[in-house]
């Protein structure tokens, strides 16, 4: 037992080490501590009908999801996140990579349709959810956040916070090919 | 990640104590005394997704807000403790409970504690066990110490006194 003084030195280091880990793992946007797991992966998207953003006598729901990938874009005009991603999902409506419908979250009609004006749509449609509850119903709690749904209308993906290019090549894109080699 | 929530987060503590005070403004009315004991009991259980260390009770987040409004609405519709809370598990995960079942994934949080007590309940019955194993030997003195212990105690012997 030569060594014994040795042995909080040992749990000193295994601690560092772990916290060292962490720390990158934070760093390099890996793990997020704020992130959470979200509770309808793999589940039917929630059955909503919502007035369209642009034409409040059309509805937006969950029977256009049927048939293709897409993403769901939860937005609104006050986000800040929302400017950070916006050019990159223009991008992705030029190159016409996949149909992305948006949800106007908790959000004035006329302020919501100038930021479109202003900074380009790159929504197939957006649904207008005034009051929150479709957003609570896919489990929101922050925006922006993208769900990826498959052909036949189930959640396969969440990520919260702003979509950039880096996050799309690592996180979507395979899925997103792997989502569109199943049976739909 | 800065998320859209935060800068009002951030706004409702530079507001401080006024901040906190509006989370008590919000007027819902109840048919009973009991409906109304029951939404402070659910909305101190439940917790808000966005400032993670505040129950929906706690805080002034906008989805709080909308969480307390739906918790009020489904206690006023009629529903059940366990029927709303389903309703919010459904959507948030078991994250919005702050007393998470117990499945594989939380066992070493429900068991973490007690695993704690045995490990440490061992260590200290190994420690009791040398400490008397040590001392009982102690107490046999060698040939050599009880002739000077003899020879202290013996009247007759001349020692000089200090």
């Amino acid at each position: 037992m030569k060594a014994r003084f040795l042995i909080p030195l040992g749990i000193f280091l295994a601690m560092a080490g772990l916290f060292w880990f962490v720390l990158n793992q934070m760093n390099s946007g890996e793990y997020n501590p704020r992130e959470l797991p979200s509770a309808l992966i793999d589940k039917p998207a929630p059955v909503f009908e919502l007035p369209s953003l642009h034409k409040p006598d059309q509805s937006i729901g969950t029977p256009n999801f049927i048939g293709q990938v897409s993403l769901f874009n939860v937005w609104a005009s006050w986000c800040v996140s929302c400017r950070v991603e916006h050019p990159f999902f223009m991008e992705l409506a030029q190159r016409n990579e996949i149909p992305i419908y948006g949800l106007n979250y908790k959000d004035e009609r006329a302020d919501a349709l100038r930021w479109l004006i202003q900074l380009g749509d790159p929504y197939v449609a957006s649904a207008f959810d005034y009051e929150g509850r479709v957003g609570i119903d896919w489990g929101v709690y922050g925006v922006p956040e993208t769900f990826v749904v498959d052909k036949q209308g189930k959640i396969r993906m969440r990520y919260p916070g702003p979509v950039t290019a880096e996050v799309w090549e690592r996180k979507f894109v395979p899925l997103i090919a792997q989502l569109r080699s199943e049976q739909g | 990640m800065m998320r859209c929530l935060l800068p009002g987060l951030v706004m409702a503590l530079l507001l401080g104590v006024a901040g906190v005070g509006t989370a008590a403004i919000e007027s819902f009315s109840f048919d009973s005394p009991e409906q109304e004991a029951r939404f402070k009991t659910l909305s101190g259980q439940l917790r808000c997704l966005v400032c993670q260390n505040q129950s929906i009770g706690d805080s002034n987040a906008e989805l709080a807000q909308d969480l307390r409004r739906e918790v009020y609405e489904m206690i006023k519709a009629g529903q059940d403790d366990a029927q709303i809370v389903t309703f919010l598990v459904d959507r948030y995960g078991d994250f919005v409970l702050y007393k998470p079942p117990v499945t594989s994934t939380t066992a070493l949080l429900w068991a973490g504690p007690f695993l704690l007590i045995v490990i440490g309940l061992v260590f200290l019955i190994r420690f009791i066990r040398t400490r008397v194993a040590a001392t009982a030997t102690d107490e046999a003195l060698s040939d050599e110490e009880q002739a000077r212990l003899d020879a202290l105690l013996d009247p007759s012997a001349k020692e000089p006194r200090p």
